[in-house]
């Protein structure tokens, strides 16, 4: 982006004399390197880019809306199949606190499987890095469960489980769990083989190799893998209370389908993806704090180049 | 810190007859065969070689990341059998960890030996000072440029006061000017530390400027093919060097020698 190289690139440092590189980047201060500072836009050129990047998708989804909109209020299709925004509005406001109540649970199931497939793929994926034998093991195994398609095995894990909110939990830990082995393994590994022989010449174990080194490398692959698993993990939750459930988005929606209710399941959509975007926009959060160095979140240019 | 304790006829580096093969399924090659090669403590041995003639290798095995096939390499005296912690590696590509400051990245060294933190806080603070990093001590490493980068590999490769340091190709990947500023001012930090210091380069400019002995070494599998003593006082000046016909003559011989061991 444009503007956003301008305001960084103040004073490129691109030569390398020893002394008087750093001492002309401190000179001009503000935004050089040598107080470790990053230029901090002002709160207007903040609002402006996020406008920037707001406006066009604002724009498409403001033309669908209007579109949606005339085809319901018009009538071209029947109010049962496609409510009026009023009427789904209507039923949101009417029927908010049950709504809520079973966002809440669907919510509640999405992150506790989110939560455990994230660690259970961790650990997974630390296993197969650092053990030729668990490699050989596990991931065929891992592989094997992954083309199992989950919705097909909801039936057992309700059969298993009951009607509560175990299997659900168990699916969205299930369908989540994939992502996050990949990414950590290809995280994990990697490492500049450099790097590695670099620690073992500074006499560090495995452990502070891991924490260190291997680890911190390995998170941008790893939180790409978590962004896609917490949007899988909102399917996991749904589809469990598809097969058998007395509460939840998904039975919500089983209830409006068979009601011919399409406005309580527009309203349900509504929420079901809201809970996908709040949980992919706190993972991208987490993701912007975790790895603020990574290629992937910075804008600017460097500093110096050559 | 160091445990080592050199006694006067302990060499820095000895490598006696030394053969490294790697061995594949499919394939089997010699990477060095033969190599003696002996650094006394605070020499500057520089090793010239065309390129894959197993020079970085021979840097791997006296760090001890990589086991001989055949002969034997010690260490200040002792027998190297598994990675030396006596010593401070530079590669050719800084590898530095690019979430950490180039202060933090120079005291990773420190955190890894697990050595008392105010100590080794001061002498990065004067590392830095003494590389002319000064000023970018919180900069992060995609903020340097290359040249800067390599300089703060180096402070991390000094900062526990190494009694031998290798460098593979440390600055292959820089231009010429950069490259020379580089080698002047790694000439005066070895006259500095004292330090051993095994460098291996495919440029003869650089071997001859930097080394007190440059050693040639031929195409894979690589053996050492002469020893050339530079006779030029440690304290080089890099114009000074480039124009002094000793340079001349040796960078001469050392051409003719790789011109004649290269296959191409």
């Amino acid at each position: 982006m444009p503007q956003r190289a301008a305001d960084r690139s103040a004073d490129p440092v691109t030569d390398d004399q020893p002394g008087a590189a750093p001492a002309a980047a401190l000179s001009t201060g503000g935004s050089s390197a040598g107080d470790g500072s990053r230029p901090v836009a002002g709160l207007g050129t903040r609002l402006a880019r996020l406008l920037d990047a707001l406006w066009r998708p604002a724009l498409l989804l403001a033309a669908l809306f209007a579109g949606w909109w005339f085809v319901a209020e018009r009538e071209y299709m029947p109010n049962y199949l496609v409510p009026t925004p009023g009427q789904v509005w209507e039923t949101m406001t009417e029927d908010w606190s049950f709504l809520m109540r079973n966002t809440y649970v669907t919510l509640y199931e999405t992150v506790l499987g989110f939560v455990l497939a994230a660690l259970l793929g961790l650990g997974t994926a630390i296993l197969i890095v650092y053990s030729r034998t668990m490699e050989k093991a596990v991931y065929p195994v891992v592989l094997f469960a992954q083309v199992i398609p989950k919705i097909a095995i909801a039936p057992l894990l309700v059969a298993w489980f009951g009607v509560g909110l175990t299997p659900k939990i168990v699916l969205a830990v299930l369908i989540a769990f994939f992502p996050v082995v990949i990414s950590g393994v290809a995280g994990l590994r990697s490492t500049d083989p450099e790097l590695l022989d670099l620690s073992a010449t500074m006499g560090a174990g495995p452990w502070k190799t891991f924490r260190k080194i291997r680890f911190p490398n390995a998170l941008p692959h790893l939180m790409s893998g978590l962004k896609v698993a917490v949007t899988l993990a909102v399917v996991g939750a749904v589809v469990g209370e598809f097969v058998g459930a007395e509460e939840g988005l998904g039975y919500v929606l089983l209830v409006a389908n068979g009601n011919l209710d399409a406005a309580l399941l527009f309203a349900d959509l509504f929420l079901m993806s809201l809970i996908g975007i709040v949980l992919f926009a706190v993972v991208e959060i987490a993701e912007a704090l975790l790895i603020p160095w990574h290629a992937s979140r910075r804008g600017g240019v460097p500093l110096a180049t050559s | 810190m160091s445990t080592a304790t050199p006694t006067l006829t302990d060499a820095a580096v000895d490598i006696t007859d030394l053969t490294v093969r790697f061995e594949s399924k499919r394939s089997r090659t010699t990477a060095v065969t033969n190599v003696s090669l002996r650094a006394e403590p605070g020499e500057f041995v520089t090793i010239v070689g065309p390129s894959g003639c197993g020079k970085s290798t021979l840097l791997k095995v006296v760090a001890g990341l990589v086991p001989p096939t055949g002969g034997a390499v010690s260490l200040l005296g002792r027998a190297v059998r598994r990675p030396q912690q006596d010593i401070g590696f530079v590669f050719q590509r800084p590898a530095l960890l690019e979430w950490r400051s180039v202060r933090k990245n120079i005291l990773l060294q420190a955190e890894m030996r697990g050595l008392d933190r105010s100590a080794a806080a001061r002498r990065a603070d004067e590392l830095i000072e003494l590389t002319g990093l000064t000023g970018f001590e919180k900069a992060l490493p995609h903020e340097l440029s290359g040249g800067m980068q390599q300089r703060v590999a180096l402070c991390r490769a000094l900062l526990h006061q190494p009694p031998v340091l290798l460098m593979d190709e440390p600055f292959g990947a820089l231009d010429a000017l950069t490259r020379e500023q580089l080698n002047t001012e790694l000439n005066r930090i070895w006259r500095d530390t004292g330090t051993t210091v095994l460098l291996v380069t495919h440029s003869i400019a650089e071997a001859v400027f930097l080394g007190t002995r440059v050693e040639v070494m031929s195409p894979r599998p690589g053996r050492i093919v002469r020893t050339f003593p530079v006779d030029i006082p440690p304290e080089r000046d890099y114009a000074q060097v480039m124009s002094d016909e000793r340079f001349d003559r040796l960078a001469t011989q050392i051409r003719g020698l790789l011109g004649a061991g290269a296959n191409h």
